[in-house]
């Protein structure tokens, strides 16, 4: 094999529009975390139903696609400030294993909810856009854009948190949570705003993933695992590391699965995360400490 | 007799007259066989689970130990009483190599699970990947040595469901005496107190690395058994039923359900969920699929938030508090 190849170079670009929407994900998980001190096992579930809303609204009563990706978008991010006043709040002072794994309970029952309400088939939006096409390279139209709006909602959250005054409120409570209530914040209207904002992310990777992918209810088993490895590897609570976690995690997917089969890329991720823990246990990208 | 020896041994008195006191059915027997080795999974897990070692992970001990000996049978001709051994070694090894750098460095809580996490998923993945060996996704069946009669020593394979009830009967009762044993070691307080401070516990001599690899190699071995005793009973393997997240999430759901910090109550926790899923199948026959999915995973986010104790220990708790309000004579 020559050493460059252009299918190899065609990997390598998937692999960076790839971690473009796993970036996205990663973040609405990585916020959650950085500022609730929780992780959402049930973060995929939550994608899938979002990809389910876009497809019902779109393949079967006919809304205007974009009108279908903001009501996705709008109903997770309800779901996420539902999930922690019902779910999250009762257990916020308990052990923080049982956090993770109340959210567990979750995903077993948003995933056997879709199965009871919309079956196990595999369901699509019927659309395909074309392809990009540079040379002998081909590039999906939607992973471009994607990535693309991945990288802009990304900079609309990193923009809200460092310029708006509930952003830094929210960087405020991530920080210190037994101060805020004494200067007069209420930390729970910040921890809904705070799911609020993870479910959106949660909803708008839904609409990019739902472009790419069929929806059916296990599809959160194949996005929640990665999304959890890049956010522990990017140092959790890190944005930043999440991203450029994202990134790397990306390349091995994809990547390794051009050399070899698909699972191996992801074999090959999981032991690069299992390795890093090892080497880095405060993440890849962390600063000392967490 | 103290009732941690008492209760076990009643139970199991009880099984093993089933068959002989009425005429239960090949289905439920069938049950039971499967609440007993779940059982004994379960508290395998709860073994380590306890002191706050939270594994999402044990499905890939189980996986290994599943796969392994049918593998070992299917490919290489060797007995179960060999593969056994050597796929429960490689569970152990699995272990270590997972368990010591984490402990080394002091890989706990969120961390240690989402690092077991990937543990169990690598397992599934690779079984997944290596389809010309595993069959894929799809499972693989051991090459079955019951067509000369109906029982074959050397396979480890019983056509007769009575045998696998003694068989997975004497399994639990190991399973549940080993979580005795463990209850009352030294290295119960060894790990207790570095659950709940590493620093304070390592001061006072407890080497706390070497106390959670203990406990972590013996709960994978038996993990691992019993997916050993799941294969050799079931006669097939599917990479989702014994290996990946989905497994690892519903031991841990059932241990909770049951009650973690008690002797039985990983078996209760097997006990009730088969029973959930069995009886809701009865009930509203096939029509409405993953119904139990949906009530199992409510009752689980009530179970955490409302009852953390899980079911026994609640119950348990309860006993304890009334008894301690009447005055005792002398102490049992």
């Amino acid at each position: 094999m020559a050493i460059f190849d252009v299918f190899l170079l065609e990997a390598v670009l998937n692999g960076l529009l790839f971690g473009g929407v796993l970036a996205l994900l990663a973040l609405g998980l990585n916020l959650i975390f950085g500022v609730i001190d929780v992780v959402w096992i049930c973060y995929a579930e939550l994608v899938m139903l979002g990809m389910y809303t876009v497809y019902f609204l779109y393949a079967v009563y006919g809304v205007p696609l974009l009108l279908a990706f903001a009501a996705a978008v709008l109903l997770v991010a309800a779901l996420g400030a539902l999930l922690h006043q019902l779910v999250i709040r009762p257990v916020l002072a308990s052990e923080p294993i049982n956090q993770l794994l109340v959210t567990g309970g979750v995903l077993f029952f948003l995933q056997a909810a879709a199965t009871v309400a919309f079956g196990i088939d595999f369901r699509n939006l019927g659309i395909s856009l074309p392809s990009l096409v540079v040379g002998e390279i081909f590039l999906p139209w939607s992973r471009i854009l994607a990535a693309g709006t991945a990288f802009l909602a990304m900079l609309g959250v990193l923009l809200f948190l460092r310029r708006t005054f509930l952003g830094t409120a929210i960087r405020a409570i991530a920080q210190d949570r037994q101060i805020m209530p004494l200067v007069g914040a209420d930390p729970n209207r910040l921890y809904l705003l705070t799911s609020a904002i993870g479910g959106g992310l949660a909803g708008l990777g839904a609409c990019l993933l739902v472009l790419q992918y069929d929806v059916h209810p296990a599809i959160g088993l194949s996005f929640g695992p990665i999304t959890f490895m890049i956010c522990v590897m990017g140092g959790l609570g890190n944005l930043v590391g999440g991203f450029l976690a994202a990134f790397v995690f990306a390349q091995f997917i994809s990547v390794g699965a051009f050399f070899f089969h698909v699972e191996w890329g992801y074999v090959m991720a999981f032991v690069f995360f299992v390795t890093v823990m090892f080497v880095r246990p405060q993440g890849l990208f962390a600063a000392s400490g967490r | 007799m103290p009732s941690d020896v008492l209760a076990p041994l009643a139970i199991a008195a009880g099984v093993a007259l089933l068959p002989v006191l009425t005429p239960i059915g090949e289905y439920h027997l069938h049950l039971v066989i499967l609440m007993l080795i779940w059982g004994f999974v379960y508290t395998a897990w709860s073994v380590m689970g306890r002191f706050g070692l939270v594994s999402l992970g044990h499905g890939a001990f189980m996986g290994i130990g599943a796969y392994g000996v049918t593998l070992l049978w299917n490919e290489v001709g060797l007995s179960p009483w060999l593969g056994g051994p050597i796929a429960i070694a490689a569970a152990a090894l699995f272990a270590v190599v997972i368990g010591w750098p984490c402990f080394r460095l002091r890989i706990t809580g969120h961390y240690f699970a989402l690092v077991t996490l990937a543990a169990t998923e690598i397992v599934r993945l690779v079984i997944v990947a290596l389809r010309d060996l595993t069959g894929g996704s799809l499972g693989t069946t051991p090459k079955t040595a019951l067509a000369e009669g109906p029982v074959a020593i050397a396979a480890l394979q019983f056509a007769a469901k009575e045998v696998w009830l003694y068989i997975a009967l004497a399994f639990w009762l190991a399973g549940v005496s080993v979580w005795r044993a463990v209850d009352r070691s030294m290295l119960r307080y060894a790990l207790e107190a570095a659950a709940q401070d590493e620093d304070a516990a390592a001061s006072i001599g407890v080497d706390v690395t070497r106390a959670k690899l203990a406990i972590t190699v013996l709960s994978a071995a038996l993990t691992a058994t019993g997916g050993i005793v799941y294969a050799q009973y079931q006669l097939y393997v599917a990479p989702e039923t014994v290996s990946g997240i989905a497994v690892s999430l519903q031991i841990v759901f059932a241990v909770i359900a049951g009650g973690m910090f008690v002797q039985l109550g990983p078996t209760v926790g097997a006990v009730f969920t088969l029973a959930l899923t069995e009886g809701l199948r009865v009930a509203i026959g096939h029509t409405i699929p993953s119904l139990d999915g949906l009530i199992y995973g409510l009752l689980l986010v009530l179970f955490i938030i409302y009852m953390p104790k899980g079911i026994l220990g609640q119950a348990l708790a309860l006993v304890g508090r009334r008894r301690a309000a009447r005055p005792r004579p002398a102490p049992a």
